[in-house]
């Protein structure tokens, strides 16, 4: 297969901003699909509202568009009815960590057999803009329009401590390691949690100082610390930059799992 | 061949939920209808099913929504509280054309209220709870053997029409534990699978489309975005929402006499109660006592889509009497259609009206 098959070509032109990262992600997705030899028949995708969750829709597998916040709650139906199907999550930071979070944090907890991709642009774009859970602290946006003040969270740490069987985190630059990423979530059997870090350029970088969308990706990619590096220095008792996030493999484990293949 | 039982109306439900062929449940624990999930729990696993208990009842009807586009038949019980909570996602299923069932065995509200006390006050509520327009069908027992049936039609109708259907029960009816005979099998009709290669959300004259099962290679994309036949978001074609919106309700409302279940007694009479749920009972009681057959009754199973050709049963009526654990909810909808006054008869706190009470308003009114 090619996965550019997998496009839905009759629902283009895209919704997707001039710049945006979301597109990068399907891409690596798809990619990693193709590695893993998956059927369409076999293959659904389930996401909630905002600007990643209108990725299902130009994909031309079944998928489930659902309501805010509630695509994992949706997909552990749509699993657990039918372990033999593919199910994969698109989401973001708003979608999933606020309005979401409880059925994100139950879902690492049962560690059912799902892949959550979760484009993580630190805003709602959709709306136009407004400060979301992993908005940083003094960051920009229609709603902290002094600059944030509120502490974000760290999506992957969340998805560790609630019991994922896999979690990765890397950003829209770093795509080889990323589809890597994501078909090692494929394969590992239980809740798989990929968080990739993607520029926003119209709500996120216009109001905090990236005049181009290459210095929001130059951002992301100089900001980005390696997890081996991040352990070498704590290994060596070394101060970790505040204003760097820790990229790579985070957690790889076997505990028992729900939902997953006969 | 039947069986005797002497069942609680809650395990009614579940047996009769069973019997249809439900194969999914998703939950969460509320009082009055936990007896529901915890049955579901114990059966369903061995009926290669599966039972999972949410962490929320709007994780629950979403699961719900799920399993059922793997072509399950899919279904909740919940009161009240959770019933709130899981409004969007009803709004969901009706726009997206999700066959499931909901069952509701009310208490008495708003908020919290009397959790262990019998009400009918979200009748309203499962008609317009969610928001912009749409239709739904909602039945509703008045015993154990109607919680069993009544579960069993819910699916067929869901799967019939793709639309969300409400059991909707009360704590009386489903806390009671009475005689029932229970049949060997019910005989229920699949879901119509989509014809392939023709547009997922295209009707024909029945407005109700076929059903493009998950992981049958229909490639369906299914969305709460106003569509198009295809299934692909038009959000902002005024005269497509209109046809959708018109559709999704026209399929229900024009089929409401063949949904139409309701019992008649004594057609002749001048003075006529409706009733459905708990309250039916009170009245049977009242007629049960009375030599005449001059007090007639509406028994309403069907409350949603509202059977008003019902009402043209009765040629001599004078005046119809509305027994309800609410504020009126059901009778306002009666006065819309009814030709002749209609008195409402709300009563709330959890207890059914007595035999005596409603004779007294029977007196009140001459």
């Amino acid at each position: 297969m090619s996965y550019e098959d997998w496009f839905r070509k009759d629902r283009l032109p895209h919704i997707f901003c001039a710049g945006c990262g979301n597109g990068t992600i399907i891409n690596c997705t798809l990619a990693a699909i193709e590695q893993m030899n998956w059927k369409k028949e076999e293959t659904v995708f389930v996401s909630g509202i905002g600007c990643s969750s209108r990725a299902s829709g130009y994909i031309i597998t079944d998928s489930l568009h659902t309501t805010h916040g509630r695509a994992i709650a949706f997909a552990t139906g749509v699993k657990m009815a039918n372990p033999n199907l593919n199910v994969v999550v698109f989401t973001g930071d708003g979608d999933l960590a606020a309005i979401g979070g409880n059925h994100f944090i139950h879902a690492c907890r049962r560690n059912i057999d799902l892949t959550v991709i979760c484009m993580n642009n630190q805003i709602y774009g959709m709306t136009g803009g407004q400060g979301s859970p992993t908005t940083p602290k003094g960051c920009l946006s229609s709603t902290t329009p002094y600059g944030c003040v509120e502490s974000p969270f760290d999506l992957s740490e969340l998805a560790i401590a609630a019991g994922a069987n896999y979690v990765s985190r890397w950003t829209s630059y770093q795509v080889k390691e990323l589809e890597r990423a994501i078909k090692i979530g494929f394969e590992t059997p239980g809740f798989s949690f990929i968080e990739a870090m993607v520029q926003c350029p119209t709500a996120f970088g216009r109001r905090n100082k990236f005049k181009q969308v290459a210095d929001q990706i130059d951002y992301l990619r100089t900001h980005s610390l390696l997890k081996a590096k991040y352990d070498r220095l704590i290994e060596a008792g070394k101060p970790v930059p505040e204003d760097q996030f820790i990229v790579g493999e985070l957690c790889r484990r076997q505990r028992p799992v729900m939902g997953a293949k006969p | 061949m039947t069986k005797t039982e002497f069942w609680q109306g809650n395990i009614a439900c579940a047996e009769g939920a069973l019997a249809a062929g439900c194969r999914f449940f998703g939950g969460y624990p509320i009082t009055p209808s936990t007896e529901i999930a915890e049955h579901m729990a114990v059966k369903l696993p061995k009926k290669n099913g599966v039972f999972i208990q949410m962490e929320d009842e709007i994780g629950s009807i979403a699961a719900v929504i799920g399993a059922a586009w793997t072509g399950a038949r899919a279904m909740t019980a919940t009161s009240g509280p959770g019933f709130s909570l899981m409004m969007e996602n009803i709004g969901y299923a009706a726009m997206t054309e999700t066959p499931c069932v909901i069952v509701n065995i009310q208490r008495g509200g708003p908020s919290t209220g009397q959790p262990t006390m019998g009400a009918q006050g979200d009748m309203m509520q499962c008609r317009f709870g969610s928001h912009g327009d749409y239709s739904i069908i909602a039945l509703c027992p008045s015993s154990v053997q109607e919680m069993y049936e009544l579960t069993a039609r819910a699916f067929d109708l869901a799967d019939q029409y793709r639309v969300p259907v409400f059991l909707m029960a009360d704590e009386i009816i489903g806390h009671m534990r009475e005689k029932i005979l229970v049949p060997d099998s019910v005989p229920h009709k699949a879901r119509r699978a989509l014809v392939k290669g023709t547009l997922p959300f295209k009707a024909g004259a029945d407005l109700v489309p076929g059903f493009p099962q998950f992981g049958s290679g229909y490639g369906v994309h299914v969305t709460g975005l106003t569509h198009d036949e295809r299934g692909y978001p038009c959000a902002t074609n005024p005269k497509l929402h209109e046809a959708l919106v018109h559709r999704l309700v026209d399929k229900v409302e024009a089929a409401r006499d063949r949904i139409a279940d309701y019992d008649i007694i004594n057609p002749d009479a001048q003075q006529v109660f409706i009733a459905y749920g708990a309250p039916v009972r009170t009245v049977q009681q009242l007629l049960h006592d009375r030599a005449d057959d001059e007090v007639g009754l509406l028994q309403l199973r069907t409350v949603w889509p509202f059977p008003e050709k019902a009402l043209y049963a009765f040629k001599n009526v004078e005046r119809y009497l509305v027994p309800e654990l609410n504020m009126g909810q059901i009778a306002r909808e009666i006065e819309r259609h009814a030709t002749v006054p209609v008195q409402s008869l709300p009563k709330l706190g959890g207890e059914l009206h007595t035999p005596r009470e409603l004779a007294a308003a029977l007196e009140a009114g001459r």
